[in-house]
């Protein structure tokens, strides 16, 4: 049987206009290294550069018409 | 939760029915023959304090059931078929209430699109914007008393909806309720941060106790999401409002925390809205794509129910948002009932 390719374990998913989904084993560090803050397991990373809360979505860039 | 008062003649027939044992249900009749005369004669449904109520009820039994009623009435077949009429009456109104756009094609790409431009194009209005600028902490506790029924077991209307989806559209509901039930993690539940929120603007934070305080528009918009958590045949209804909501979130959250920390309340008081503008932006995604494009793509035929659950939320949150605003405009409560002074507000 092929590998599904839509059931990798450890994947970022490019949304539509929107945030990277990260969902998986993927551990996210500062440049020295520290671990980022995390409160879940899947989170979204701000693509459109306006988040609030970076490096995570905050959903603004539906406000800037961020598109991608 | 405490057994609210009754608001008319309904509601009235039914806690009274509720008082005796579901095995004799001396009450019945008169419940039944009540529950026609209400149906008859309201003039809105939204709004009508006695049928919201009496529909509030009779869906509480199957969360943490009433105070001194017995657990056995949840599925008396009796009570149940009193249930139904109200609730036809309500989902006829709801989807009177909604206009809907052309169905897209049952793909996630097509239905995720959909629902982020109806959820886009929402010119409701704006409770967090006005928090976020010139609500008092009077108003503020106020909204905050409207939220409290459903944010203190949030999340739970919509895991009703777990047992009948499957493959993507379950897997992506689970994820999403998961996070809601705070990962494992008791102390980062949403209706615990919620509890917090309570707490620290000085209002009670046990469930339902404010049940008497909140209006029938209220109401409806929580008995809307029990009419479409419970009936399978809406399960349609109930992923697209969980969608919306998860969609109409991240950013009114961020004015609600700009708001609570305007008025000299801490973060133990804007925890909730700040954990929500980061978590309702991953929720949103998943709930578009993978939770209602998962479930158009297993079942093509759910479409028109999907948006009509996104429009109805949407429909609903105007319409509570309205009533909130339209009373602070003229200077008025928007409770039925005077909050109690916060204990130690007293002036010396």
């Amino acid at each position: 049987m092929e590998p599904d390719r839509k059931s990798a374990d450890n994947a970022i998913i490019a949304c539509p206009n929107g945030p990277l989904l990260l969902r998986g084993d993927v551990e996210i560090l500062t440049p020295d290294g520290d671990p980022v803050p995390r409160n879940r397991k899947t989170v979204a990373l701000c693509r459109c550069g306006a988040s609030s809360i970076k490096p995570y979505c905050d959903g603004t860039h539906k406000a800037i018409g961020f598109r991608a | 939760m405490k057994t609210p008062d009754p608001r008319g003649p309904l509601s009235s027939a039914l806690l009274d029915a509720l008082g005796s044992a579901p095995a004799a249900a001396p009450g019945l009749p008169a419940l039944a023959e009540a529950a026609g005369t209400a149906l008859e004669q309201t003039a809105d449904i939204f709004r009508d304090e006695d049928v919201q109520l009496a529909l509030f009820c009779l869906y509480e039994l199957h969360y943490t059931g009433l105070d001194g009623v017995d657990a056995g009435w949840e599925w008396h077949p009796g009570l149940l078929a009193v249930r139904v009429r109200l609730e036809q009456a309500y989902e006829a109104a709801l989807r009177r209430l909604v206009r809907l756009p052309e169905p897209p094609q049952a793909t996630s790409a097509a239905v995720a699109d959909a629902l982020f431009t109806l959820t886009g194009n929402d010119d409701g209005p704006s409770v967090s914007r006005f928090v976020a600028a010139s609500a008092t902490r009077e108003q503020l506790q106020e909204f905050l008393v409207h939220r409290s029924i459903y944010q203190l077991k949030e999340a739970d209307p919509h895991s009703w909806a777990i047992p009948r989806l499957t493959g993507r559209a379950k897997a992506a509901l689970v994820e999403i309720q998961a996070d809601e039930y705070g990962g494992g993690r008791a102390h980062r539940m949403h209706s615990t941060l919620f509890a917090g929120t309570l707490r620290g603007v000085g209002l009670e934070d046990s469930y339902g106790a404010y049940i008497d305080h909140i209006p029938a528009v209220t109401l409806a918009a929580l008995n809307m999401m029990s009419l479409f958590g419970l009936n399978r045949r809406l399960r349609g209804a109930i992923v697209g409002h969980l969608a919306a909501f998860e969609m109409t979130s991240s950013i009114p959250n961020r004015f609600y925390a700009r708001g609570v920390r305007r008025l000299g309340y801490g973060d133990d008081v804007a925890l909730y809205f700040d954990e929500h503008v980061e978590a309702d932006a991953v929720h949103e995604q998943i709930a578009a794509r993978d939770m209602a494009g998962g479930l158009a793509e297993a079942s093509p035929e759910l479409v028109p129910d999907i948006l009509f659950g996104t429009a109805a939320c949407l429909a609903m949150d105007a319409m509570v948002g309205g009533h909130q605003l339209a009373a602070w405009q003229n200077g008025t409560s928007s409770l039925r009932l005077p909050l109690p002074e916060p204990v130690g507000s007293a002036t010396i």
